[in-house]
């Protein structure tokens, strides 16, 4: 099975092959090193950039101004921050030019933690991302869906960020790509870089097929009846072997991976809660303005005479930085042990 | 209301004769006042300027430049004038929010749009502009109305809808990308379209301008970087008007480099200083460094020192500076000297637009607002629901 690495360079593949990207760039994206987690290996056209992630945006809008197909890619999320005003204004220049001029851009970068990244190749960025107006956000958590966001992401004629856990770069799924070959050795020696004489080496594709994740639609990936848990991205994993683990104790938990922070599968929320009457957030950003607080306050607004319990937000805390040390970081972002706690919790809650 | 209108009317072609007064001692012929009178029959500039018997003159005085072009050149700087000088008055009588522009810059902005290569597409140029660049689009064919309905946010603004200020042009029919209030965003991005222009291959270019004092910020440093990659060089005019002032900080106490310009040869983008106030000059090295960019598909660096005769934005005050020099007035004054124009003619231009300015402004009024509803429009493409309330 493809890693999310892989998964993510064959998208891209397709992308310039099928669907007209014509730029993949950012910082050590092109050869020799094809991104520092190997996601832009052996592209034919993947560049370097200048060490500028204000440049990398801006040249992502020119391009997509100028009516051409790019993905740009932010090294780590960590350092995207100082473009938040070019966010800002690649999101609202659609709405400025009162529908003139759109921007059908990929951005992606990798975010979170669980690698031990020390303070700057820790940080999250869903939340940030919910608050700038225009972007559409993705974020999968498996190769797969890794794979189906970023065709429709792509394919999507406004601006796409396209965050992507660097914990789960080498996670691999357990469905196959369609055109993926089966044998995951074979995949390997058909598009991953040799590390010992690559001189000249280039990757043979594997025959892929068009496969689209609609932006703005969840999966339920775990079923249930007592509790909802809607999350996305690595803590899909997480919870999924919390409720995995409960189902033992006949606790019945439905985990949603939302897989779009926005625009968001409202519908599919909003059914599981109405079902379970019960609810937990989970995600690794800052917990203070947090994107879960968002959808439990809309369902504290919307399913409020329904719930059995108050919904509930985990994720980071609202701290500065994720310390290096694994003492630090494990009492930053949730734990599984938290998960199961803030479940158990809820659970106990009588209305 | 329309009689408010008319007396505003009239202060345009006085800052003209006010000055004028000072330069030519033909400016109180009698001939002019029957001019006047007639003003409201006066022919569109273009049709005007085709039927007009030219004289012959020595052309090296000015630059080698047809009769023609510079009788074009005067009419558009005119037109440019009159429309800031009508936005900025709709401002002072409440009918607008906030007024920037570029009064002051026609001789630069003029000579820029003419040279473009003028249309939509990777075939074109691009124009990447600051809030100061209204001489430009008057130069690519802007109705003065359309500034106007900008500057007095009409559903009926072509470049925003009445959502964003005076100044904030966007013209996709012209490649001309929409201005942002936030300075020197435009100059990286200008390195974007360059990047798509060139591929494509149709030697067409990225124009880019801004201000001096944005070149403080890193996106100016940026499109130096991104713009001169060996070997990968890209097709941008970067140009800075420099006006001496960021705002009310004049610009020697933010600057250590001798000229902007030089910052550019540190990259090896071929640069110059130009004297923005002159129509001739400018329009000459405009020329030259678009032909080298066609050419060599590398950058070039123009700093053009201008004036900024209404101050910064209405935030000072939007008044006119009468002891700063005036690029219009003088440019007509060499003309009129030189028996290229007439001075009466001159005066009927300006006469001209200032009827079509009025006009305009009563047009605007009659237009309809944006509808609170329409918020939610274009926030995605072909209006996909953006309201999460709807989700």
């Amino acid at each position: 099975m493809a890693s999310m690495a892989q998964a993510i360079r064959m998208a891209l593949h397709y992308g310039e092959a099928h669907l007209g990207v014509k730029d993949i760039f950012g910082q050590d994206v092109g050869a020799p090193l094809g991104g520092v987690f190997t996601a832009t290996q052996g592209l034919q056209t993947a560049w370097n950039t200048p060490l500028d992630e204000r440049g990398i945006i801006s040249m992502a809008m020119g391009i997509a101004m100028a009516g051409d197909r790019c993905v740009a890619e932010i090294q780590f999320a960590d350092y995207i921050f100082n473009t938040i005003d070019l966010l800002k204004i690649a999101g609202n220049t659609l709405w400025c030019t009162n529908g003139q001029v759109p921007l059908p851009m990929v951005v992606m970068t990798p975010v979170g933690a669980g690698i031990f990244g020390s303070v700057y190749h820790s940080h999250s960025f869903d939340a940030w991302a919910s608050r700038i107006p225009g972007w559409k956000i993705v974020m999968p958590s498996n190769p797969l869906d890794a794979y189906g966001l970023m065709l429709s992401a792509i394919k999507d004629p406004n601006p796409v960020l396209y965050l992507k856990s660097k914990a789960l770069m080498r996670h691999k799924g357990i469905e196959l790509i369609p055109g993926e070959p089966s044998d995951e050795k074979a995949l390997k020696a058909m598009i991953d870089k040799p590390v010992q004489n690559s001189a000249g080496w280039k990757p043979r594709w594997p025959d892929l097929e068009e496969y689209l994740v609609p932006i703005g639609k969840g999966k339920i990936v775990h079923e249930g009846h007592h509790l909802t848990i809607v999350t996305y991205s690595r803590m899909v994993h997480l919870c999924t072997e919390i409720a995995e683990k409960l189902a033992q104790e006949n606790i019945s938990i439905e985990v949603i991976d939302l897989r779009s922070i926005y625009p968001y599968d409202w519908d599919m929320i909003k059914t599981s809660v109405l079902k379970t009457g019960r609810v937990l957030f989970v995600n690794e950003d800052t917990d203070v303005t947090n994107f879960g607080e968002h959808l439990a306050y809309r369902v504290t607004q919307e399913c409020f005479y329904q719930l059995m319990a108050r919904p509930k937000v985990l994720a980071g805390k609202n701290l500065p930085g994720i310390g290096l040390n694994p003492n630090l970081e494990k009492n930053s972002v949730p734990q599984i042990q938290d998960i199961e706690l803030a479940v158990r919790d809820i659970l106990e809650e009588v209305p | 209301m329309a009689q408010k209108v008319s007396q505003q009317g009239s202060r345009s072609l006085k800052n003209r004769t006010d000055s004028k007064s000072t330069l030519s001692s033909k400016s109180n012929k009698k001939g002019d006042t029957k001019s006047k009178t007639k003003a409201g029959l006066v022919k569109p500039a273009s049709s005007q300027l085709r039927t007009k018997k030219i004289k012959k003159i020595n052309t090296s005085d000015f630059g080698g430049l047809s009769q023609g072009l510079l009788l074009i050149i005067h009419d558009l700087m005119v037109k440019s004038r009159v429309l800031e000088e009508r936005v900025i008055k709709i401002y002072k009588a409440g009918e607008g929010y906030f007024w920037i522009g570029g009064p002051g810059e026609e001789a630069f902005g003029i000579p820029l749009g003419l040279l473009a290569r003028k249309g939509q597409g990777l075939a074109n140029d691009w124009f990447h502009l600051h809030y100061r660049c209204t001489p430009t689009l008057i130069a690519l064919g802007m109705p003065m109305i359309d500034a106007v309905r900008l500057m007095m946010n009409r559903v009926t603004d072509p470049s925003t809808g009445g959502r964003n200020f005076a100044g904030h042009y966007c013209f996709p029919k012209w490649n001309v990308a929409p201005v942002t209030s936030p300075i020197e965003v435009q100059y990286p991005l200008a390195c974007g379209t360059a990047h798509a222009q060139k591929r494509a291959g149709f030697n067409a270019i990225s124009i880019v301008t801004g201000g001096d004092a944005g070149t403080a910020e890193g996106d100016f440093a940026s499109s130096l970087v991104w713009s001169s990659r060996k070997g990968n060089e890209l097709p941008v005019l970067i140009t800075v008007q420099n006006n001496g002032f960021g705002i009310s900080t004049p610009f020697d106490g933010q600057h250590g480099e001798t000229q902007i310009a030089d910052r550019a040869k540190a990259f090896n983008i071929r640069s110059r200083v130009i004297n923005g106030n002159d129509p001739i000059e400018s329009y000459l090295a405009i020329k030259e460094e678009m032909e080298y960019i066609r050419k060599t598909g590398k950058p070039s660096f123009i700093e053009v020192k201008v004036t900024r005769l209404y101050g910064h934005s209405s935030a000072d005050g939007a008044n006119r500076k009468n002891e700063l020099f005036d690029s219009v007035l003088e440019f007509e004054k060499k003309l009129i000297s030189a028996g290229i124009i007439k001075d009466i003619e001159a005066k009927s231009i300006w006469e001209k637009y200032e009827i079509e300015g009025v006009q305009a402004q009563e047009k605007a009024r009659t237009e309809p607002s944006p509808t609170s509803q329409s918020v939610w429009d274009h926030v995605f493409v072909d209006n996909e629901n953006a309201d999460w309330r709807k989700f």
